[in-house]
């Protein structure tokens, strides 16, 4: 489970999150939606620790994230992320991409690590490209990559971060495709993103984020059909 | 053909000035390389404000001509230190010192050059700082830094010419006591650069091939 406890966080002077509770409980799907620079992705960078918060306080499984006893590296290990940029480590293989955490961060045997990763690349239906360098692939191609990357860690939760906006039109399918698969794997999942149609068919609830505030949660039908919130109801009108 | 009074001799007299010069050049460039890769880390890691000491020495063998240091770093570990060091170790000492100060530099523009989100993505699958660096920023920034330290590397091998003023007979030393003694200005000078530019060509090469390499990732 991931809690959220009244978090704030600035960045200088700016602040981009403004008291946010919030529970994600296994298995949940949770989607993030909300106009740019509403806090939302920055919401998911403090969840597993790349920015530290200035306030409140987040545990996950119940460990503290910001807590200065907690050791990142291995909480890290639970909670997967995937970016908007697609990250890929240019100078290694598909393959390799996918192996580097496993046998670096878990001890994994190369043949282990193979295993695994060969696994998860099939699973995100990249299983005829290990040889192949990243840059040599799709954006989608790649994303769905970065997928396989997180997911050989086995972790526990898994956050999306706008992982459609960098991509063609022609090309975000495939990727949502992968995240419905997980979400019906039964994935804990929380998905910062722009696709309403996606949040409305997989998440088991949306919230909405507005400078910095959590304006409104709910599941996606009461949620996209009756909105309560003011800015909630403007921001649907200008994305339908 | 044409009449020289050079012999085999004398030949092999150049070919061991060109030892030195390889032995001076692979040792300064092996050590300056390592505290290089050590100071641009540093730089970086720590910020221009803690770093500016260490900024300011490397400037200083950034700025002051070799043959400079070279005299001053000999006076200084004889005359003050009253060290008893060959002019062999003072040359390389201060080679490798000079390299470390430009190598330095090169390091830093490579590891500013890996994206900051590759990094993020590197350290949110739980890879600590060192292995971070160790397989993702290193393997890039080397990529990024390796034509300009492939020049660094020649540059130093050519400035090696200037030890001679510690008293250590390189290449183009050893070329200038044949010139003394067999008044053949032009065709040793030419047998010189010769030798310069067989030195050269293997690394200028390794570059070229490992650029094309690394071009197909």
């Amino acid at each position: 489970m991931i809690e959220i406890e009244n978090v704030h966080k600035s960045f200088g002077s700016l602040e981009v999150l403004k008291g946010i509770d919030l529970t994600v409980d296994k298995g949940e799907v949770l989607t993030v939606i909300g106009g740019s620079g509403s806090g939302k992705s920055t919401l998911l960078t403090c969840i597993n620790g790349l920015e530290p918060i200035n306030g409140g306080r987040i545990v996950v499984d119940g460990i503290e994230v910001h807590a200065k006893s907690t050791d990142l590296n291995k909480l890290r290990q639970k909670i997967g992320i995937v970016f908007q940029q697609f990250n890929a480590f240019p100078h290694l293989t598909v393959l390799e991409n996918v192996t580097l955490a496993p046998r670096k961060v878990l001890g994994m045997s190369k043949a282990q690590a193979e295993e695994v990763a060969v696994k998860q690349l099939t699973h995100v239906g990249l299983g005829d490209k290990l040889g192949v360098y990243p840059t040599r692939m799709s954006g989608g191609q790649q994303q769905r990559m970065a997928i396989a990357r997180a997911l050989a860690m086995s972790p526990s939760y898994m956050l999306f971060d706008e992982v459609t906006s960098a991509l063609d039109p022609m090309l975000v399918g495939e990727v949502l495709d992968t995240l419905r698969m997980l979400a019906s794997e039964g994935m804990t999942m929380i998905c910062v993103t722009h696709e309403m149609k996606f949040a409305r068919e997989v998440s088991d609830r949306v919230a909405f984020f507005h400078k910095g505030v959590m304006a409104e949660i709910a599941p996606p039908a009461e949620l996209f059909g009756a909105p309560k919130d003011p800015e909630l109801q403007k921001f649907l009108a200008a994305t339908h | 053909m044409f009449d020289t009074a050079l012999t085999t001799a004398d030949l092999l007299f150049l070919a061991r000035g060109a030892g030195i010069t390889i032995i001076v050049t692979l040792i300064s460039v092996a050590l300056g390389t390592a505290l290089g890769i050590a100071f641009g880390v540093i730089r970086y890691q720590v910020g221009p404000w803690w770093a500016a000491p260490l900024t300011f020495v490397l400037d200083v063998f950034r700025s002051v001509p070799l043959l400079i240091q070279l005299v001053l770093a000999n006076a200084f570990m004889g005359v003050v230190l009253k060290l008893k060091l060959s002019g062999f170790t003072i040359a390389c000492g201060v080679l490798t010192m000079y390299t470390a100060a430009y190598c330095a530099e090169i390091v830093r523009g490579g590891i500013e050059a890996v994206p900051m989100t590759t990094r993020r993505a590197a350290r949110s699958l739980g890879l600590t700082w060192r292995q971070d660096m160790t397989n993702i920023v290193m393997p890039l920034a080397t990529r990024v830094a390796l034509p300009s330290w492939i020049g660094l590397a020649l540059g130093v091998m050519k400035d090696s010419a200037l030890v001679y003023i510690v008293q250590v007979t390189e290449l183009l030393k050893s070329t200038q006591i044949l010139i003394t003694r067999l008044q053949e200005p032009l065709f040793l000078l030419m047998i010189c650069g010769a030798f310069y530019f067989l030195i050269s060509f293997p690394l200028a090469r390794l570059g070229g091939y490992l650029e094309r390499r690394w071009s197909n990732d």
